[in-house]
């Protein structure tokens, strides 16, 4: 089974809360979209901080 | 593109602009870079600023105000409203800016005063020499590129990644992280010459709400709460909607933003070999009102003025750099960012029945002076039964 976040992009706000908090400075607001750049260690850190619930850790098979 | 100058700006909002202005007045050749593909756009704020400390800064003008403020009122959950008002005596409240054009006036003044301005581009990593900042490594428009300076300026805002790829940690802990949403709402009821700031565990917690006039029937109206109280079906969007469907039905939502403010303490070291931090990025945010147009730039002309002297002398090392980071501190500035700092550690201490109690207790009375301390001095007077509570409020004024 696999960990990884989610972005959506219909949600996202691109408004770099996420990017702040995140410990392991894997998120980057890339002009106006959201990319994971490096390794994430699927903490959930930066969907908790999201405003408008964007980020997602799921777990997958 | 050229590749070289005595100051690289990473950010083209109000920090990066007072610092590139002051430094190229100073007759330095300076570059902006911006990542995205226009300046002032899209806006992360809710647009209040003091008007005595934006005139440190700019001479007001109407083409970026969007509404003059003559009172602030605080709601607490029980309804109970305290109303600030302008002083007579002068006492000046303060502006809704529109950021927009604001943000575009600063970065217009600082290229009239000769700096470079180059947008969609970003900065992808420091160029780091003997452990020093050299410059930058860009993508400008896609194409990868490499800009170097003597000194680098990280204006870079919440995100702050440049500081942190130069070795500085900018994280901000979940908790201190304010997640924000904010809806301009127009053809609403408001009270257009009032900043209303709205309390309570369950409006905004650890945060507040605001309704911000943007004209007569047009508003702001934001949020932030804690990031540690932001989870599924209660984030700061959730809160705003349930807040805008009772209290401005009708109301028309011709824009909607999102943003993060951070309002841990700065950072501890905004000074590195060839870098300064800067405006949202040095975490120089007010904690209590989460308000950072100001400080962004008074740190960013402070920062230019600091490093104007390095350049000349040919040291821009960390310890030349220091005086920035330790004028900062010493100013007043500093001293009401670690005020307010504990300010807001015990505000976000209440429960709604404290808040009320507070609230009751200076609802009826009328200020001589508009400020966080004349505020707090108030509240400890006339709560003698919550002194030993209080304790932490009057040690922050001491």
């Amino acid at each position: 089974m696999s960990t990884m976040l989610r972005i959506n992009r219909d949600k996202c706000g691109y408004c770099g809360t996420c990017v702040a908090v995140c410990p392991e400075d894997a998120l980057e607001l890339i002009d106006a979209y959201l990319s994971l750049e490096r390794e994430c260690i699927a903490c959930g850190i930066c969907a908790r901080a999201c405003p408008l619930g964007a980020l997602e850790v799921v777990h997958e098979e | 593109m050229k590749n070289n100058y005595d100051m690289l700006v990473i950010g083209g909002g109000p920090a990066g602009a007072l610092a590139a202005k002051t430094a190229a007045e100073a007759g330095n050749s300076v570059c902006i870079i911006e990542k995205r593909p226009a300046i002032g756009t899209p806006v992360r704020c809710a647009e209040g600023v003091g008007k005595e400390l934006l005139k440190q800064f700019i001479k007001p003008d109407p083409r970026w105000i969007s509404a003059e403020i003559e009172r602030a009122r605080l709601i607490a959950p029980n309804g109970t409203t305290v109303s600030l008002e302008q002083d007579k005596a002068g006492n000046e409240v303060g502006y809704v800016l529109d950021r927009k054009i604001f943000d575009r006036e600063l970065v217009w003044q600082a290229a009239e005063a000769g700096a470079d301005v180059i947008v969609k581009t970003r900065a992808t990593a420091p160029i780091m020499e003997n452990g020093a900042v050299r410059g930058a490594k860009v993508l400008s428009v896609g194409t990868p590129a490499e800009i170097r300076a003597d000194v680098v300026l990280a204006a870079d805002g919440t995100e702050a990644q440049f500081a942190r790829w130069a070795g500085l940690d900018t994280t901000v802990p979940l908790r201190e992280m304010m997640s924000c949403a904010q809806y301009l709402l127009t053809d609403i009821d408001i009270d257009a010459g009032s900043t209303d700031f709205y309390l309570g565990n369950d409006i905004a917690p650890e945060g507040y709400l605001w309704v911000f006039p943007k004209g007569e029937r047009t508003a702001n109206v934001g949020i932030g709460i804690s990031g540690r109280k932001s989870r599924d079906g209660a984030r700061a969007k959730d809160y705003l909607d349930r807040f805008v469907a009772k209290n401005f039905p009708g109301g028309k939502t011709i824009e909607c933003i999102a943003g993060g403010v951070p309002v841990c303490r700065p950072l501890p070291c905004t000074v590195a070999d060839g870098l300064m931090v800067i405006g949202d990025a040095a975490r120089v945010v007010d904690p209590l009102t989460g308000g950072g147009i100001g400080n962004a730039m008074f740190t960013g002309r402070l920062a230019a003025r600091v490093a104007s002297g390095c350049i000349s002398t040919g040291n821009c090392s960390k310890e030349a750099l220091m005086p920035y980071d330790t004028e900062w501190r010493a100013s007043r500035m500093g001293a009401f960012l670690e005020r307010n700092y504990k300010v807001k550690e015990y505000f976000i201490t209440l429960d709604d029945a404290k808040l009320n109690t507070l609230a009751d207790s200076i609802a009826n009375i009328s200020l001589k002076e508009f400020s966080v301390s004349a505020l707090i001095r108030e509240l400890i007077k006339r709560n003698p039964k919550m002194l030993f509570e209080l304790k932490a409020l009057k040690d922050a004024l001491a």
